[in-house]
C-alpha cells in the first residue's frame, strides 16, 4: 500500500504523546525528562520533514536544521543545569523535588 | 425665631443646661453645674408662673406655637409645635417649679458625690423630655417625651451604676414601661387610622374630631371593626401606655424598685412629675376617651383597684422612702378613677396638690435619710424630733395634706383644710356622684384606701420620730438637721401643700372665681366657654351638678376616715408599741401577703421574666450560635478553611503533576472543540 | 513491488521507532534508555531518507547520535542514577492517565487521517525542489543566501549554551592546585625570595 503523508504524521502524532508521557509520567530521574524532550523535538522533525517532501518546500528541511541545532544547544544546557543540581542535591530523584510544596 | 420666646425658652433651656452641663462635665465643675441647671429651671419656673398667669387666670385664649415641620409623608403629617392652653400651663408650672425645686436641693443631698454634673444634667434633661410631653401638639411629640422621662428615668435610676441593684430596678423600669409603650404606640397608630390625623389642634386635629362625633355624624371603623369597637381598642391600647407610665395596678412593679434612685429623683420623677403622665394623657384627650364608656368603666376600675393595692401594701413597708412610694401609686389610682368617672378637672387638680405634698414628703424624708447617715429603714430609726424639727414639720405637713385633713363646710360647700383635703373630696363626691357600679365601687375603694392612707402616714411619722431610739448611739448622736440649701427651698412645696387646693379650688372645679354667695352660684352654673379650663379637657356637666347636689355624708366621710386613720396610728405606735407586732404576727398570711407586694414581682417572675430568659438563652444559643453562627461567619470560615485546605493539598510540589493537569486541561478544550463543533461528526461521517 | 518494499520498509522502521521511544521511558536502567534513545534517532533517520531527505537525515545521525546522546550516556554514568520498576508512573496516575495518553493520540490522529488539509497549495512552496536531484546542495544553495540571518543566529545559540553550559559548571574547588600564568609573571622578587643570616650548624628555624 502506499505510504502517504498521513502515515509519516501518524508516528510523529505517536512519538509526541511518548515524549509527553515521558515528562508526566516519568518517577525515576530527571534525565529522562531531557531525553523526553528530545523526543518531542524529534517528532516535530518528522512532521515538518513529511510536509516538506510532500510539497515540495525546502523550507521546511531548513527548519528542521534548525530546530536540530536548538536541541543541541538545549540538552547541553539541561545538562550542565542537572549536572549542578546534582552537585547540590547529592541525587536527581523525581520525588524528592517538592519544595513548592503548598 | 423669636416669636414665642418664652414658650420656647421654658421648654429648651433645660435642654441647653443639661447639654452643657453633660458634655462639659468635670471641666465645668460642681458648683458651676449645680448653678446653671438650677438656674435654668428657676428662670423656666418663672417663666411657666407668668405664662399660666396669661392663660389660665387672664383666660388668653389657647394657641399653637409652630417650631418646624417634622414628617410630611403623604396623609400623614406631623411637625413640631407646642400647644399652650389651661392644660398645659397647669402642668408647665409643677413641673418647672418641683423641678426647680429638686435642683436646688440636689447641691445640698448630693454633695461630695462623685458625679455631680451628670446628676444635674440628667434632671435638667428629664425635666425638658416632661415639658416637651406636655407642650406636645401632636401624638407623636408626645411619644417623644414620653419616651425621653422613660430614659432618664432610667439613667436616673440607675445613676449610682456601681451597684447592681441600681441597675437591675433601672432596667426593670423601662422595660415595664416599655410593656405599655407598646400599647400607647398601637394607640397612636389607631387613633391615626381613625381620625386620619395625630395633631391635637385644628379642624381636623384628633381631638376637634372626637368632639364632633355623634350619632349624626360617625366615623368609619378600623380593620373592618364598627366604630364603637374600633375607638374602644385604641383608647385601651392608650390607657396601657398610661398603666405602664404611671404604675397602674399590673405594671406597677417598677415603681417600688425605682426608689433605688437618689431621693431627689423619687421626688422629682416618681412622685410630682414622669408618674403623672399618664393621667395627663388622658386629660389631653379626654374628648377621645368620652367616646368609648367602656374602656373608661376599666380605667376607673383600675385606678380604684390601684388605689386599694398601694395602700394595703405600704402599711407594711419598712423602707420610709417605699412607704412613699407607695402612697404615691395609690394616690395616682386616685387620679385615674376621677379621669375614669369623667370628673377630668378633679383628676389634674388632684395631680396638683399631689405633686406639691408628695414632693415635700419625699424631699423630707430624704432630709431625714440625710440626718440618719443614709439609713433608710423606719426599724433602725424613731426618736429623733427634736433633733431635725424643720424637717418633722414639713413631714407633718405633708402627712396631713396626703390624708387629706380639712374642715367641710366651712366658709363655702368646700370648706377649708389642706390641698389634699380640696382634690381627694372632689374626687370622692365624683366617683359616687357618677352612680355608676364602677363609680360605686371605686368610692368606697377610695374611702377605705383613705383610711389606710392617714394610717401609714402616721405609721411613718412615728416610727420615724417618735418613740424610744431604735437607731444605734453613734448614729442618733450625729443626727443633725440638713443645710439650708435642702431645707430652704421647701418652704415652697410646703405652702404649696397647705394652701394650694384652698386657692385653686374655684379655678379647678368651678371654672373661675365667681365670688361667694349665691350669685356666685348662679354665675357658676352659666359659665360655660369663658373659663379656667376653656375647653383643655372635658367638662361633663351632669356630673358637675351631680357632684353640687351630692348629700353631707359623702363629704364629712373621708374626713372621718383620715382623722382615724391618723387616730388609731397614734394609739399603735405610739401608744402600744407591741400591739402592731401581734397583729402582724395573728394574722401572718395577710401580713405576708401585703408585705410582699401581693407576689406580684413573683408571679411576673414566673410567668413572664423566666420564660422570656429561657426563651433569649434558646434563641442566643441554638438560634444564633447554633444555626446563624453556625452557617454564617463560622460557616464560611470553615468552609473557606476546607476549601484552601484542598486546594492547598492539590499543590504537590511535583511538576510531573502539574503537567499532567495542564495536559488534561488541553485534551479536554480540544475534544470539546472537535466534538462540540461538530467537525469530528463530519469527519467520522463523511470524508475517508 | 517497490511500493510494497517501502511499505514493509516504512513499517518496519516506524515500528522501530515507536517501540524503542517507549522503551525510552520504561526501561529500568538509565543507560538503557539512552541507548534506545539512540536507536530512535537511527530509524527516524532512516524513514527520513525514505521520504527523500537524505541530508537532514544524516545530519540527525551526525549532530543527535554523535553529540547529544552521547552528552546524554556521559551524564548518566557520572551521576548516580537510581534503579527503578518498569513503567512505575501508569500506576501513580491510573486510569485517568491512560485515558488522557489514549485521548491525546486518538485525537491527533483523527485530525490527520481526514481529508482536511489542503494539498492543492503550490503557491506555499516557496522553496520548491530544484532540477538539483541533489537536496544537498539545494540546501546549500538556500541556507546561506535566503536564510542567512537565521544561520547566524542559530550560530549565537550555539555560543551562548557553550558559554552558558561552562559558566553553570565551572568551579573553584579547594585543594586542587592550578597554574596561574599571570601570577606568576607578576610575582616580585621581595615576594619570591628572603635573605637570612643563618647560624651554622643551627638550620633556618
Amino acid at each position: 500500500m502506499a505510504i502517504t503523508l498521513e502515515h509519516y504524521l501518524v508516528v510523529g502524532a505517536l512519538l509526541l504523546t511518548i515524549g509527553l508521557f515521558g515528562i508526566l509520567l516519568n518517577r525515576r530521574n530527571v534525565i529522562i525528562i531531557l531525553m523526553s524532550v528530545e523526543l518531542m523535538l524529534l517528532s516535530v522533525n518528522v512532521n515538518l520533514i513529511a510536509f516538506s517532501t510532500e510539497l515540495g518546500d525546502l523550507t521546511g528541511q531548513i527548519f528542521a536544521l534548525l530546530i536540530l541545532t536548538v536541541a543541541a544547544a538545549e540538552a547541553a544546557i539541561g545538562l550542565a543545569i542537572l549536572v549542578v543540581f546534582f552537585r547540590n542535591r547529592g541525587n536527581i530523584e523525581i520525588e524528592d523535588i517538592n519544595s513548592m510544596k503548598g | 425665631m423669636f416669636d414665642f420666646l418664652i414658650e420656647k425658652t421654658i421648654v429648651f433651656l433645660p435642654l441647653i443646661a443639661a447639654i452643657v452641663t453633660g458634655f462639659a462635665d468635670k471641666r465645668l465643675g460642681n458648683r458651676n453645674a449645680q448653678l446653671l441647671t438650677s438656674g435654668a429651671m428657676v428662670l423656666a419656673a418663672l417663666l411657666s408662673v407668668w405664662l399660666f398667669i396669661q392663660v389660665g387666670l387672664n383666660h388668653k385664649d389657647a394657641y399653637v406655637v409652630p417650631l418646624f415641620t417634622w414628617f410630611a409623608s403623604g396623609d400623614f403629617a406631623a411637625s413640631w409645635a407646642l400647644r399652650i392652653d389651661t392644660l398645659t400651663a397647669v402642668m408647665l408650672v409643677v413641673v418647672t417649679v418641683v423641678s426647680s425645686i429638686v435642683h436646688i436641693y440636689s447641691a445640698g443631698y448630693m454633695a461630695g458625690d462623685k458625679s455631680i454634673p451628670r446628676f444635674q444634667a440628667y434632671l435638667s434633661l428629664f425635666t425638658f423630655a416632661m415639658l416637651m410631653l406636655v407642650t406636645a401638639d401632636n401624638l407623636i411629640q408626645l411619644f417623644f417625651g414620653w419616651e425621653g422621662v422613660g430614659l432618664s428615668s432610667y439613667l436616673l435610676i440607675g445613676f449610682w451604676y456601681h451597684k447592681p441593684s441600681a441597675n437591675a430596678a433601672a432596667m426593670k423600669a423601662f422595660i415595664v414601661n416599655r410593656v405599655g409603650d407598646f400599647g400607647f404606640a398601637l394607640g397612636i397608630f389607631g387613633a391615626f387610622m381613625l381620625t386620619g390625623s395625630v395633631a391635637f389642634s385644628g379642624e381636623t386635629g384628633v381631638l376637634e374630631v372626637a368632639r364632633h362625633v355623634d350619632a349624626d355624624h360617625p366615623l368609619p371603623g378600623i380593620f373592618g371593626m364598627s366604630f364603637n369597637t374600633s375607638i374602644t381598642v385604641v383608647t385601651a391600647l392608650l390607657f396601657m401606655g398610661a398603666m405602664g407610665k404611671s404604675a397602674q395596678f399590673l405594671l406597677h412593679t417598677w415603681l417600688p424598685d425605682a426608689m433605688e434612685g437618689p431621693t431627689p429623683v423619687s421626688a422629682l420623677i416618681h412622685a410630682a412629675t414622669m408618674v403623672t403622665a399618664g393621667v395627663f394623657m388622658i386629660a389631653r384627650l379626654s374628648p377621645l376617651f368620652e367616646l368609648a364608656p367602656l374602656v373608661l368603666d376599666f380605667v376607673t376600675v383600675i385606678g380604684a383597684l390601684t388605689a386599694i393595692f398601694a395602700a394595703t401594701v405600704g402599711l407594711t413597708q419598712f423602707d420610709i422612702k417605699r412607704v412613699i412610694a407607695y402612697s404615691t401609686c395609690s394616690q395616682l389610682g386616685y387620679m385615674f378613677f376621677a379621669a375614669g368617672v369623667g370628673a377630668y378637672d378633679a383628676a389634674v387638680f388632684h395631680l396638683m396638690t399631689h405633686a406639691f405634698f408628695k414632693a415635700l414628703l419625699f424631699l423630707g424624708a430624704g432630709s431625714v435619710i440625710h440626718a440618719m447617715h443614709h439609713e433608710q429603714d423606719m426599724r433602725k430609726m424613731g426618736g429623733i424630733w427634736r433633733k431635725v424639727p424643720v424637717t418633722y414639720a414639713y413631714m407633718w405637713i405633708g402627712s396631713l395634706a396626703l390624708a387629706g385633713i380639712g374642715i367641710p363646710f366651712l366658709f363655702g360647700p368646700a370648706g377649708v383644710g389642706f390641698a389634699g383635703f380640696y382634690s381627694k373630696d372632689a374626687i370622692l363626691e365624683a366617683a359616687h356622684a357618677a352612680h355608676t357600679l364602677t363609680g360605686n365601687f371605686a368610692f368606697w375603694a377610695g374611702i377605705t384606701a383613705a383610711f389606710l392612707t392617714a394610717f401609714y402616714s402616721g405609721r411613718l411619722l412615728f416610727l420615724t420620730f417618735h418613740g424610744e431610739t431604735r437607731a444605734d448611739k453613734h448614729t442618733f448622736d450625729h443626727a443633725h438637721e440638713s443645710p439650708l440649701v435642702m431645707v430652704g427651698p421647701l418652704i415652697i412645696l410646703a405652702i404649696g401643700a397647705v394652701v394650694a387646693g384652698g386657692v385653686a379650688y374655684p379655678w379647678f372645679m368651678e371654672g373661675g372665681h365667681h365670688g361667694y354667695g349665691e350669685a356666685g352660684k348662679h354665675a357658676k352654673q352659666a359659665a360655660h366657654e369663658a373659663t379656667f379650663w376653656a375647653g383643655s379637657v372635658v367638662k361633663d356637666h351632669d356630673l358637675i351638678d351631680k357632684m353640687h347636689a351630692s348629700a353631707a355624708w359623702v363629704k364629712i366621710l373621708p374626713l372621718v376616715m383620715a382623722v382615724s386613720g391618723l387616730g388609731l396610728s397614734a394609739i399603735f405606735y405610739l401608744l402600744m408599741p407591741n400591739v402592731p407586732k401581734q397583729i402582724a404576727k395573728t394574722f401572718a398570711p395577710i401580713d405576708t401577703f401585703f408585705r410582699r407586694k401581693w407576689f406580684f414581682d413573683e408571679i411576673y417572675d414566673f410567668l413572664f421574666v423566666r420564660p422570656i430568659q429561657s426563651f433569649g438563652r434558646f434563641l442566643w444559643k441554638v438560634g444564633d450560635g447554633g444555626i446563624i453562627d453556625r452557617f454564617g461567619p463560622n460557616g464560611v470560615a470553615n468552609a473557606s478553611q476546607l476549601f484552601a485546605r484542598f486546594f492547598s493539598s492539590m499543590q504537590t510540589g511535583y511538576i510531573y503533576h502539574y503537567g499532567f493537569v495542564m495536559v488534561a486541561g488541553l485534551v479536554a478544550i480540544i475534544t470539546l472543540f472537535l466534538f462540540g463543533s461538530g467537525f469530528a461528526g463530519q469527519l467520522l461521517s463523511g470524508g475517508n | 513491488m517497490a511500493e510494497i518494499i517501502t511499505g514493509l520498509t516504512f513499517y518496519l522502521f516506524a515500528a522501530v521507532t515507536i517501540a524503542s521511544a517507549v522503551m525510552v521511558v520504561g526501561s529500568r536502567n538509565a543507560v538503557h534508555s539512552v541507548l534506545f534513545l539512540i536507536l530512535a534517532f537511527f530509524t527516524c533517520s532512516a524513514l527520513f531518507v525514505l521520504r527523500g531527505a537524505e541530508f537532514v537525515a544524516m545530519i540527525l545521525v551526525i549532530v543527535y547520535v554523535g553529540a547529544v546522546a552521547v552528552l546524554f550516556l556521559f551524564v548518566v554514568m557520572m551521576l548516580h542514577v537510581g534503579e527503578n520498576r518498569l513503567f512505575q508512573g501508569v500506576k501513580r496516575f491510573g486510569v485517568v492517565g491512560v485515558l488522557v495518553g489514549v485521548a491525546v493520540a486518538v485525537e491527533l490522529i483523527i485530525v490527520i487521517t481526514t481529508r482536511a488539509f489542503r494539498q492543492d497549495t503550490p503557491a506555499v512552496a516557496a522553496n520548491p525542489a530544484t532540477a538539483d536531484l541533489n537536496v544537498t546542495e539545494a540546501l546549500g544553495r538556500i541556507l546561506y543566501t535566503d536564510y542567512f540571518l537565521l544561520f547566524q543566529m542559530c550560530g549565537l545559540v550555539l555560543l551562548v549554551a557553550m558559554i552558558g553550559a561552562i559558566t553553570l559548571t565551572l568551579r573553584q574547588r579547594d585543594g586542587v592546585k592550578k597554574q596561574s600564568i599571570p601570577q606568576q609573571i607578576e610575582r616580585k622578587r621581595d615576594e619570591a625570595i628572603a635573605l637570612r643570616k643563618v647560624e651554622s650548624g643551627k638550620g633556618i628555624g
